[in-house]
Order: structure tokens, then sequence, then C-alpha cells
């Protein structure tokens, strides 16, 4: 049973995350994403951007090793090995390059439970060095009660 | 990839080029490692038949990262979108053999709105497999530029 006194808590910030040009690259390469502003530096600066541009989910690539030793922490109590993806959103507020140093904070927005399922939403809050938003991410995780 | 040929004539309606991708096992090996999400269930058919799996699955996040694509090809900059979500409705099963799970991926501008001088086009996404929808309410807003 997850300890719902986590419910409105936030985790310690996390981070520094170091985007780096070969890890973007190896996640376009991954997902199959072919544009020339995540592979190529020349075109990426020639379009405008100070370094390669990340593909849309790649933030996942920081949020979701955090969520996952999050959930894996007994204290809180979620049955991970039976857990699926129910819904993931994410907002923007900047594009995120190479680069980037970026720090994430989990917050447990909200955890239901119902027909047997546990709900959890899960929010990360991903900010650059300076402190400036870069974007919002939204996961809801279910797992059986 | 393209960028739109004229952004300002981008209406509500329009239709983005569709994408057809096989996922294989390679690829759900490959998205692991470049996401860090290590989950068995998405390499392993004993761990994902434990859990209740008809076999082992695709990544959630790797089909809506490859739906996303229809997007940033069409759109041709990732930093022009804003916002993105789905829910996942419906696992797709990647079998163990060359060809893997076709995976059909469509987009279209379901609206396009304005203020302070930007326009925003929102693009819903649709992701069929086995012509079953695998994602629910896929949407993406998207800046066009001027």
């Amino acid at each position: 049973m997850p300890d719902e006194s986590f419910v409105g808590r936030s985790l310690p910030a996390a981070g520094p995350f170091q985007v780096g040009r070969e890890k973007i690259r190896e996640f376009a390469a991954a997902i199959g994403d072919t544009s020339p502003l995540s592979r190529d530096l020349d075109a990426a600066r020639a379009a405008g951007h100070p370094d390669l541009v990340a593909p849309p989910t790649f933030s996942t690539t920081f949020t979701m090793p955090l969520i996952e030793a999050f959930l894996r922490d007994p204290d809180f109590g979620w049955d991970y090995t039976r857990m699926v993806h129910g819904d993931q959103r994410i907002t923007f507020h900047r594009a995120i390059h190479g680069g980037d140093e970026l720090f994430t904070t989990i917050h447990v927005d909200e955890l239901r439970t119902r027909a047997g399922s546990h709900m959890l939403t899960l929010r990360c809050e991903v900010a650059d060095a300076e402190g400036a938003p870069v974007a919002t991410t939204s996961s809801l995780l279910v797992t059986q009660a | 990839m393209s960028t739109p040929p004229n952004p300002a004539a981008v209406q509500k309606g329009d239709e983005l080029p569709p994408l057809r991708v096989h996922l294989t096992r390679t690829d759900l090996v490959r998205y692991a490692g470049a996401s860090g999400d290590f989950n068995p269930i998405h390499w392993s058919d004993r761990v994902a038949g434990v859990a209740g799996l008809p076999g082992v699955i695709a990544h959630g996040m790797l089909t809506m990262a490859v739906a996303g694509r229809v997007v940033t090809d069409w759109i041709g900059d990732a930093s022009l979108v804003r916002s993105y979500g789905t829910r996942f409705t419906r696992p797709v099963v990647v079998p163990d053999d060359d060809t893997g799970a076709l995976v059909e991926f469509t987009g279209t501008v379901a609206d396009v709105t304005g203020s302070d001088g930007v326009r925003v086009a929102r693009i819903d996404v649709k992701a069929l497999f086995e012509g079953k929808s695998v994602l629910g309410r896929a949407t993406a807003e998207v800046v066009l530029p001027d």
C-alpha cells in the first residue's frame, strides 16, 4: 500500500543532469528522428539554436530514472514490478539543448485507488542552472492494489 | 522531414504526412539504452508473462516518441512544440522476429488559434496497432513559424 502521506510533497531537486550532444544523438537515433537539428551542430546553429535540439520526449531520459528510484524506495510502498504507464503530458517552456544543465524536482500530485488499481500522478518540474523553467512533465502511473 | 510549405496557410483539417514504423526487439533494446528505462517487460518474455502481458511490449514512451515524429517531421523544428501528451490505452506487443510490430501513425490539424501574433496549431495524432488505437487523446501544440 503506497504511503499517502507523500501526496502533496516534493522531493529534493536532483541534478545537474548534463545534456550531452551524444545523448541527444543517441536518443534521436533510438526513436528514428532524422531531424538535422538533433544531429548536426552546424545545422542547429544555422537555424538559430545554441546547440543540438533534443526531441520532445527527451526529458524522459533523466526524469524516468528519478521516478523509478522514488517508486522503488520501500518507504513509498509502490509495486514497481506491476506498474504500467497510463498517461504522459509534457509542457515545454523552452527546448532542451546540448550543454544544458538541468535540475528536476518530483512533486507527488495525486494518489487514487479505484477498481483494484493505485493511480499515481507525479509531476516533474525541470529547470535550468539559473532556475528558469524548462519543462513540466506529468506522469500517471498505475499499479495493482 | 520537411517544413510545411507555408505555415501561414496551415488550417484546421490539414493532414500531416503519415508514418508506418515496424518496432522490433532491437528497437526496444536500443530505446531502453537511450532512455534508461530497463523495465524487463520491454525485453524479457518471462517477466512480461509474469506481469500478465501477452509478451514483450514496447515502451509507451517509445510509441509516444515515434508518434511525435509525425509532428516534428512536419514542422521541421522540435523547439516549436509547446506541449505534447497522450494516454497509453493499449500495449504494442512486439514479437521476437525480424518484422516486429507495425504501428501506423497519422496526424491532423485539429485547431489553429492565435494570440499576441503567435499562431498555434493543435495536432491530434493517432497510432494504430493491429487496427486498434494504442494512444488516446495524443495531442501536440505547435507554434507555427512566421
